[in-house]
């Protein structure tokens, strides 16, 4: 169920928000809302169309969530999950509660819709000051709609603190001094980064495998309450975009030729295969 | 009257959507071309707690009720059928059976371990000379002191090389006026004396699952582990293969979709006479055909796991949904590896897998045969459900989820 600010729920998660002590971490992690990946996407006069396949989590954020129940199963603290989508929404937040986020809060206006990065990153900032006090904000690497990986270090940016992208280790959180250290895993190499806490980190799928929802996460999360804000909630005008997309076209359809590469012996089609691909300037 | 899955149904779907086909579809195919189950499943199974999902809390269960039941049979069978069969016999023939007949002492000793998945369980029934003749089973027990000993064997028990226990129904009594009234059932430990067991091979289909046989030779078992009394073993059986039977149902309704999918996804790629092959009519109407049954099979178990929920005795209702869902899942999977053409006759494609794997729950948990004859008999008039002295119980949210309360 859904409850609007100011009712019992929103009192309950106030006292929660509210905990804190010794070395626990207080994390945010930033849940989107995505079409399943296995739906077939099509451009229908101009928009995009998933049919009727269901929504999902962003299966990026599930490492983000995923490092968030490690980081406080080994230090203690707690796991707010924060999505900003439409309020009949809430598979990513249900899926976040499922697999262990202690509460959520969903950040929804009808002012939002086809917001941009920039737009949404000035929401989740607000959201995130408004629910104060977090040592870390995690997000997904990226998300497999818009494919950008942009909102960590827009947020980031914004909030004034360290951005921490593609982290595939958390070495060692410490809110008591404020630091942390961090693994960033790049394709040309890993890199150790000392940084201060708060900070925005975007984790990656190197950190390991996400867990599924237990039946127990799933029973919880299936009656959780949380809390809607509005833009106004947030005390901020409605952000503006700087992207459009005026126009939305099928991705240009390519010929594909397929040959098969015969030979007597495997040596032999090898010997074809490579001449063929020196001949194409493959090699 | 609410046809809607609740969202708590939607997220065990996902989650076990989730697991069959990230951790068991990549290397399913090749499995099955090996055989023998992937030592991984069970553990993982019993890890994410669906070895206990439909069993109350207090006994090590996970509290979820029947739709959540049928609901992940039917995602597991989606991807093999292998999968399914644990659920159908460690959580339908042993753990609900021992729901609905154990003691308190025997739910305490054995249920709490097979829920937890500590244990694996499975259902020792069917013999080499008596499947669907079950009244006629041949393997005896005899009191001796406090306890009695088992001799015969068993055979096309799933899990047989792999379970911890079995709940085992044998003969009694030899001069009963009914075959029927004759047999006991019990709980066996199968690391007993005199137990031997071993692996069938050369299987049709779920060959990436295990099947095998159990030889009982003097096997003394203690009189405490009777399930039910004396004399009660085919009324236990039975209630056994009502909760069996709904999962196959369920799982067989996983296949049907699985075929689909395959179907769509096959004949919307391949080009024939200038077209593709699902703008001829006659691929049309196969692909109609799976569609229709899948509904159909759906609403069919999903009805039976309704009336489990609610406590209301369904050996009509399930029955009726294992005997369509089975012979329905069968020809979609035939139809399958027929719009396939001659890929579907290799294993470059799994709708042969279905195919085979699709026949045997057309035979096993009472043939199909027995379900229609089981169907007439109820049209007829000639079988009413009789009031039997432990029902399997109803869900009720708040006692399966909570630790006390008596069940």
């Amino acid at each position: 169920m859904i409850t609007k600010p100011g009712s019992q729920v929103q009192e309950k998660y106030n006292q929660l928000s509210n905990y804190k002590e010794g070395n626990s971490v207080k994390i945010i992690v930033c849940v989107k809302q995505v079409p399943d990946t296995a739906a077939t996407m099509t451009v229908d006069n101009g928009a995009i169309s998933w049919g009727d396949a269901p929504l999902i989590i962003n299966p990026w954020d599930e490492f983000a969530v995923e490092a968030a129940l490690n980081l406080v199963a080994d230090q203690g603290g707690e796991i707010i999950a924060l999505c900003l989508g439409k309020e009949g929404e809430t598979e990513a937040i249900k899926h976040a509660l499922a697999m262990g986020a202690d509460s959520a809060v969903m950040v929804s206006d009808p002012a939002l819709e086809g917001a941009d990065n920039v737009a949404a990153s000035k929401v989740l900032a607000a959201a995130i000051q408004k629910i104060g006090e977090a040592d870390l904000v995690l997000f997904g690497q990226q998300s497999v709609d818009t494919d950008t990986g942009l909102l960590p270090v827009q947020t980031a940016r914004l909030l004034k603190w360290p951005s921490l992208t593609l982290v595939s280790k958390f070495e060692s959180v410490n809110p008591g001094d404020g630091k942390i250290q961090v693994l960033r895993s790049m394709e040309e190499a890993g890199q150790i980064v000392d940084s201060s806490l708060p900070a925005v980190v975007s984790v990656t799928k190197d950190y390991g495998e996400p867990r599924y929802p237990s039946f127990m996460g799933i029973r919880k999360a299936s009656k959780a309450e949380y809390p809607v804000w509005s833009l106004a909630d947030l005390g901020i005008e409605t952000p503006s975009s700087s992207i459009a997309w005026p126009e939305v076209t099928e991705p240009v359809q390519k010929e594909i030729v397929t040959e098969i590469i015969e030979g007597e012996t495997p040596e032999e089609k090898a010997k074809s295969l490579v001449e063929k691909l020196i001949a194409e300037k493959v090699l | 009257m609410d046809f809607g899955l609740s969202e708590e149904h939607q997220m065990v779907q996902r989650m076990v959507r989730g697991f069959a086909a990230k951790e068991v579809l990549p290397t399913i195919q090749e499995q099955d071309r090996v055989g023998g189950m992937a030592p991984f499943i069970i553990p993982r199974m019993a890890e994410l707690g669906i070895l206990g999902m439909t069993i109350p809390v207090k006994y090590g269960g996970q509290g979820m009720d029947y739709i959540s039941l049928g609901l992940v049979s039917e995602e597991l069978e989606f991807i093999d059928t292998s999968l399914r069969v644990v659920i159908s016999v460690h959580n339908g023939l042993t753990c609900l059976t021992l729901l609905q007949w154990g003691s308190e002492e025997q739910k305490e000793n054995y249920l709490v371990p097979l829920s937890k998945g500590e244990k694996i369980g499975c259902g020792a029934f069917t013999e080499p000379g008596a499947g669907s003749d079950f009244a006629h089973i041949q393997a005896t027990a005899k009191k001796d002191g406090k306890d009695y000993i088992l001799n015969g064997e068993k055979m096309w028990i799933s899990l047989a090389t792999v379970a911890n226990f079995a709940v085992v129904t044998v003969r009694t009594d030899q001069k009963t006026d009914q075959a029927y009234r004759g047999l006991s059932t019990f709980l066996v430990d199968l690391d007993s004396p005199g137990i031997t067991r071993g692996d069938i091979h050369g299987k049709l289909g779920v060959r990436a699952g295990s099947t095998g046989w159990i030889n009982f030779q003097d096997v003394r078992v203690p009189a405490e582990n009777l399930l039910g009394e004396e004399g009660e073993g085919f009324k236990v059986t039975m209630s056994a293969f009502d909760s069996g039977r709904y999962t196959v149902a369920a799982g067989a309704t996983g296949l049907i979709r699985a075929s689909l999918e395959a179907s769509t996804s096959y004949a919307g790629e391949r080009n024939a006479f200038g077209g593709k092959i699902s703008d001829f009519q006659l691929i049309q109407a196969k692909i109609a055909r799976m569609a229709l049954d899948y509904q159909a099979a759906r609403l069919l178990y999903l009805k039976a796991g309704w009336l489990k929920n609610q406590g209301v005795r369904n050996t009509r209702e399930t029955s009726a949904a294992k005997w369509y869902a089975t012979d329905a899942s069968f020809r979609a999977a035939a139809e399958a590896v027929q719009i396939h053409g001659a890929y579907g006759f290799s294993d470059e494609y799994p709708v042969e897998r279905f195919m085979r794997n699709a026949k045997g729950a057309m035979i096993y948990e009472g043939s199909n045969e027995i379900q229609s004859l089981i169907q007439a008999d109820y049209a007829l008039d000639k079988r009413r459900d009789k009031k039997i002295r432990r029902e399997l119980p109803s869900y009720d949210h708040q006692t399966w989820i909570s630790g006390p309360g008596k069940i």
